[in-house]
């Protein structure tokens, strides 16, 4: 265990992307990005394939020179400095560990290379490896390591240069699913402890949720949405937002009238649902309402506010059952109840599906 | 995965490969390579050139005559000579390959592979052309007021290195290029975030992990250089002796096959010291 008398670390310096843009060739990869990380905070860049989250994280580290706009660690731009000199951890989503070095010279290589003197670097392999619970390993090559072990000695590498800010790219996709859990509290633990300023990239949404203090949701080079976990999937900014984080049922409707806040929409569905509604909407405008599975209800009686549907299917799934139904335009809708003990699948048959209380249905203009 | 980061090449188990495949190839080095091997052992233990006696009087006479034992260390130093040559130039192109767009790799190794395309003969001559006292180097340097006189580059060993640097280029290449292609991208991007400067990662990352790939090349080039008859006698002229060039001289003009035998197997000794050599520094240096 690392002991609370290790040296104090430094105060965590915030990251700022300034303007970030990187065009390859003719298409833009990173689209003036503007993004301050706090100092101790991590924020995860969320994002599908080709969003611009790793050239971004590249960008930081200095792989890539990015067309336009300022990287600043605390005050100061570090976009004219080469990667061996901006001071910044790195963990690969595949580790990356030197193959032909032990695991002692793979996290002494960083001091080595800053000129420590060995005995140095051996003082703070025995720390490092404390750090990541892994004495007792130094001497090992790492293809005798388990996925797992490899990610900690990857992070003791990262770690023993005390880097000023930790990027992480993908740091659980390769891991089995029930290790991801302990290094996701693994990293959220060592970034509190060295006082970090980290950024991770992911395209995995629940690894994001679990770890992340903001989320930035990235797509076609640009931040859709920045916000802390729970902000991005109760109120999503942009129906990208919307679909890509969770799952959620789509309605066409129309505006019918605006009040306040608060819209009243004709589904064309046939029902007539009051949400809220941020933005300008203008009566008669078409608009998408999007609703949580875990956000609806069945219901039995028919009423004004409630979809007549066709139950298809409902799936006990653990502690949930979901329904798969039908509504009359066709639209399939997908309805999570909690399972009470007991409680069996119903028959397939025809239902009304209402929102369930405190519901928070999303509106979103049709461009 | 793990599995992407354990790189050992084993074979998989349980699915044995049937060692009759190997019959044809088998037969024929055994008809045409072994057979032949032990008759040139044979031949190499008679004392005479007519091959009426026995006795080791050609191998002492070999191995205590300074001509000859100079003629296995120039035939040794030309190999050694032709290894780092080829090494300096290949690996900062390899570099450069491995950095190019896959459309500017397909173009730098129709390049690099274009010699293939025409003989060793032709090219040992393009080089006589271009070495010669009114060569195109001795013209360009004359031209450009650096030597008064024109240098002496054929008939040299410096002449025949360079010539043979451009002939077993490819080989140096191919097998460097190969490696330096399947090399991890993050190994080295790690290496620089770690703080190691552009020359450090080259030595501790970059080198250790295309040693294979380099001694693959190494081999082959030293292989070939040690064994180029044709560049050898044509560039190195008569001035030059190396084994292979002693070995045609005994069998073909002077007729001691007995000799010409244990000049052949000095040779072959020659090419597997080098191997061993190179195969024993691989092993060594990928444990530090």
């Amino acid at each position: 265990m690392a002991s609370p008398s290790t040296p104090a670390v430094p105060a965590a310096q915030p990251l700022t992307l300034d303007g970030v843009t990187h065009s390859y060739g003719t298409g833009l990869a990173v689209d003036n990005v503007t993004l301050e990380v706090k100092g101790g905070e991590l924020v995860a860049l969320l994002g599908p394939s080709g969003c611009g989250k790793t050239t971004l994280l590249r960008i930081v580290a200095g792989f890539i020179q990015q067309t336009n706009g300022k990287v600043v660690i605390g005050d100061r731009p570090i976009d004219e400095l080469p990667p061996n000199r901006r001071e910044i951890g790195i963990v690969f989503q595949n580790y990356a560990l030197f193959p032909h070095m032990t695991v002692a010279e793979n996290i002494a290589y960083g001091l080595a290379a800053r000129g420590e003197s060995r005995a140095v670097q051996a003082e703070r392999v025995k720390e490092m490896l404390a750090t990541v619970r892994m004495e007792g390993f130094a001497e090992r090559k790492p293809r005798q390591l388990s996925g797992g072990q490899q990610q900690r000695v990857a992070l003791a590498r990262a770690l023993a240069i005390r880097p000023r800010i930790l990027l992480l790219d993908e740091p659980f996709a390769a891991l089995d699913k029930n290790l991801r859990l302990d290094m996701q509290i693994e990293i959220k633990r060592l970034q509190r402890q060295f006082a970090l300023t980290a950024i991770m990239v992911t395209h995995d949404q629940d690894e994001a949720m679990s770890i992340a203090d903001r989320i930035a949701v990235m797509s076609h080079g640009h931040i859709e949405q920045l916000g802390a976990p729970a902000e991005i999937y109760d109120d999503p900014a942009t129906l990208f937002v919307n679909n890509f984080i969770g799952s959620s049922n789509l309605l066409k409707g129309a505006v019918e009238a605006v009040d306040g806040s608060e819209a009243r929409i004709a589904l064309a569905c046939g029902a007539t649902w009051t949400v809220p509604a941020r933005g300008r909407f203008e009566p008669g405008a078409p608009v998408l309402v999007s609703v949580r599975p875990e956000q609806m209800m069945l219901a039995d009686a028919a009423a004004p506010d409630r979809i007549p549907v066709d139950l298809k299917l409902s799936l006990p799934i653990g502690g949930a059952l979901i329904y798969d139904v039908a509504a009359p335009g066709g639209e399939q809708l997908k309805i999570a109840v909690p399972r009470r003990p007991g409680m069996a699948a119903s028959a397939p048959g025809t239902a009304h599906a209402a929102l369930a209380p405190h519901a928070r249905p999303a509106l979103f203009p049709v461009a | 995965m793990a599995a992407a980061a354990a790189t050992t090449g084993a074979a998989p188990a349980g699915d044995k490969v049937d060692w009759r495949l190997a019959t044809p190839l088998g037969l024929t080095y055994l008809v045409f390579f072994a057979a032949p091997f032990l008759i040139l052992l044979g031949i190499s233990f008679y004392a005479d050139a007519e091959q009426t006696r026995l006795g080791l009087d050609s191998w002492l006479k070999f191995y205590t005559d300074r001509f000859y034992l100079k003629v296995i260390w120039d035939t040794l130093k030309l190999g050694i000579f032709a290894v780092i040559a080829t090494t300096l130039l290949a690996y900062p192109l390899a570099l450069v390959y491995r950095a190019a767009s896959p459309t500017w790799q397909r173009v730098l190794l129709f390049i690099i592979l274009m010699p293939l395309l025409t003989s060793v003969v032709i090219r040992t001559f393009a080089w006589i052309v271009i070495l010669a006292r009114e060569g195109v180097v001795n013209q360009t340097l004359m031209g450009l007021g650096l030597t008064a006189t024109p240098l002496n580059l054929l008939q040299t060993e410096l002449g025949l290195v360079i010539a043979l640097t451009q002939i077993e280029m490819p080989l140096m290449l191919l097998p460097l290029l190969t490696i330096m292609n399947q090399m991890d991208q993050n190994l080295v991007d790690a290496s620089r975030a770690l703080g190691a400067s552009k020359w450090r990662t080259f030595f501790r990352v970059i080198l250790p992990l295309t040693l294979p790939g380099w001694i693959a090349g190494a081999t082959l080039v030293f292989a070939s250089a040690t064994t180029a008859f044709i560049s050898q006698s044509v560039i190195g002229g008569a001035r030059l002796v190396y084994l292979p060039s002693l070995i045609w001289q005994q069998s073909m003009v002077v007729y001691n096959w007995p000799f010409a035998a244990v000049a052949s197997l000095t040779l072959l000794f020659t090419v597997l010291a080098g191997i061993m050599a190179l195969s024993w520094l691989g092993r060594f240096a990928r444990t530090t």
